[in-house]
């Protein structure tokens, strides 16, 4: 099969899947679960361009998401703008001190470069929470308009889905040219092994920038789409604890995999929730789950919907992402 | 002038803290190029089992002690069974991640086990804080600082005059060769992190009666126990001393004099800025490339 056709036949099908499932899923609350896998999605392909192919660890993505997220909603709180004004400032931002601080901290190799990380993630999310004139500090800041298009509301429903998925395809796209391009090849050189790489011509120091800054950028546009989602924002959802999910997400999905970021976000936004099921005291909203199930009085009869439920859809859910991932590999042998 | 004295009594107090933390950190660095993010849950387990064995059950003080450090260190033995002996393809970032999940894993079985109210403990004597240079320091700050540095001597006996210590050394220099000369190098790992665990566990111990102690205390503690043993040069014992007091000192003076909001952050501006300058930490030897 030609390359060509091997392309539009995957992303085809990726593309009906999404489109049927936005447009014939009625629940809000399935599809604002999608559209969260959509945005995890969006995190972990950035993070494997970086983990992945390039090999570096980084232990404070969810930083990056955050800036995002508080770049655009203090524009738009404190300033007015509009949100779309404020998409190009959230990614050149990222984009920027993903550049400041990348010069240094790449040089690190190993352990040092995921303590580096580390360090940067904790001290964005300190300022995050002390800054509190500017952030609203740890009670967050609430207040983000939504996103529109004339009178088309993109942040709810099918649309918001529609929207996310949509960048989540073009992410996809992108990578996939550059992972098979000159630069991916220098990338994966990098990985194996970084002065053999050097010894062959390949500059390094700025491959690796510029995949940073590139994951950067990607977790922003994700920060951006979820803050006027949820139209608020806090520090605690980018804690240190978020950026290990993230890499958890690249882990398990699979490491230089691009369809494997789509495995991973989606069993790592998933499992969560339908574990939520589980718990009995299940009372008020907290920062993973955004529906308030049903106090189950009738603990038995509440378990075994909860189980059979669970495992029909995410059985469905994973078999078919899962499937639709392997399928790729095994038929295309280049996701 | 007494804010000054203040601020270096509670620097050198956190400080002692850091100290026995980046030495638990450190050592097991040195004996098995593991860096182990879960340490920080080790701190905070020894710090509410004694809360459940001294003032709940009503041990003696010294038995309730010994026996939450013994818990630790043996908590340290399985978790090195179950999590790090398990391992095939042990690179760097696969063991990053085992170890922070296994600390996450430990944080919610903590959370289970206690609940998520904070409890405190009483301190290991009742006298009244005494006065320095015009500012006062606890009790409990001295019980810290006299431990800590009973400790570090005894790592340093440990190390330099026991067979077992300098088959230790032996390991964390080069497994390799040691193994060839005889030394049962599955054996170190399993007592080096024994003794680890066992650090962490003490180190919540004398903290506890000046924190409140909580499932989620031993987070930020790891982290910054990190930073200090990074501080010093990982894998160097006294350098873990070392960074530890300084970032005490360098903490209380901070918030002293700065703002306290920047606490936190400061652990983490000093660790870029000597990974940048001098990634080896202050007492670290040449480059130290073990990855």
């Amino acid at each position: 099969m030609k390359p060509i056709l091997r392309n539009i036949l995957v992303y085809g099908a990726f593309i009906g899947v999404v489109a049927a499932y936005g447009l014939l899923q009625k629940s809000t609350y399935y599809l604002q679960l999608a559209t969260f896998v959509g945005l995890n999605t969006l995190l972990a392909v950035g993070l494997n361009m970086l983990m992945g192919y390039a090999g570096q660890i980084s232990l404070g993505h969810a930083a990056f998401y955050g800036l995002g997220a508080y770049v655009s909603g203090m524009l738009t709180v404190h300033l007015g703008w509009s949100p779309w004004l404020t998409l190009p400032c959230a990614l050149l931002a990222a984009g920027a001190v993903a550049f400041v601080v990348g010069l240094p901290t790449l040089r690190l190799t190993g352990y040092y470069l995921a303590m580096g990380t580390l360090g940067f993630g904790m001290i964005v999310n300190i300022l995050f929470r002390e800054f509190r004139r500017f952030t609203g500090g740890p009670s967050g800041l609430p207040g983000l308009p939504e996103l529109t298009i004339g009178s088309i509301n993109l942040s709810h429903g099918a649309n918001a889905l529609f929207l996310v998925w949509g960048c989540v395809i073009a992410a996809f796209f992108i990578c996939e040219r550059i992972v098979n391009s000159r630069m991916g090849r220098a990338l994966r050189a990098i990985h194996y092994s970084e002065r053999a790489a050097a010894a062959v011509g390949v500059d390094t120091a700025s491959a690796k920038l510029a995949v940073f800054v590139f994951a950067a950028v990607l977790a922003a546009l994700a920060g951006f789409l979820y803050a006027h989602m949820i139209t608020f924002i806090s520090p605690g959802s980018f804690n240190f604890l978020a950026s290990v999910k993230l890499v958890a997400m690249v882990v398990i999905g699979g490491m230089a995999s691009i369809w494997g970021s789509l495995l991973g976000a989606s069993l790592l936004t998933l499992l969560p929730d339908f574990l939520h099921i589980f718990s009995a005291r299940n009372s008020g909203l907290d920062r993973t789950s955004w529906c308030r199930l049903p106090p189950p009085e009738d603990r038995m009869r509440s378990i075994a919907w909860a189980v059979r439920t669970g495992t029909v859809l995410f059985s469905t859910i994973i078999l078919g992402l899962s499937a639709q991932a392997s399928i790729c590999r095994a038929v295309f042998s280049q996701c | 002038m007494p804010e000054f004295y203040q601020y270096l009594f509670s620097g050198l107090t956190n400080g002692a803290i850091y100290a026995i933390i980046a030495l638990g950190f450190s050592m097991l660095f040195a004996a098995t190029d593991l860096i182990n993010f879960a340490h920080g849950e080790f701190v905070m387990l020894g710090a509410l089992i004694l809360v459940t064995l001294w003032p709940v059950m009503g041990l003696p003080l010294p038995l309730a002690f010994v026996l939450a450090v013994l818990a630790t260190g043996i908590l340290g033995i399985v978790f090195e069974r179950l999590a790090i002996r398990t391992v095939k393809k042990p690179e760097p970032i696969v063991l990053v991640i085992i170890t922070v999940g296994a600390g996450i894993f430990l944080r919610g079985v903590a959370m289970i086990i206690w609940g998520k109210t904070a409890k405190g403990a009483p301190p290991f004597s009742s006298m009244p804080p005494i006065e320095l240079a015009g500012a006062y320091l606890l009790a409990q700050s001295v019980w810290i600082l006299g431990i800590v540095l009973a400790t570090v001597l005894a790592m340093h006996f440990f190390y330099k005059k026991t067979l077992t210590g300098k088959a230790m050394s032996a390991c964390a220099i080069n497994k390799r060769a040691a193994s060839l000369l005889g030394i049962a190098t599955q054996r170190m790992t399993l007592l080096a992190f024994a003794v680890s665990a066992a650090l962490g566990g003490m180190a919540g111990v004398i903290i506890a009666p000046i924190t409140m102690n909580e499932y989620e205390m031993g987070a930020i503690l790891g982290l910054k126990g990190f930073c200090a043993a990074m501080l010093g040069g990982l894998g160097n014992s006294w350098g873990a001393v070392v960074g530890g007091f300084a970032l005490g000192i360098a903490e209380a003076m901070a918030v002293g004099y700065v703002s306290s909001s920047m606490k936190d952050a400061v652990a983490f501006l000093l660790l870029l800025l000597i990974l940048y300058v001098r990634p080896t930490g202050i007492l670290g030897g040449k480059a130290v490339t073990r990855f």
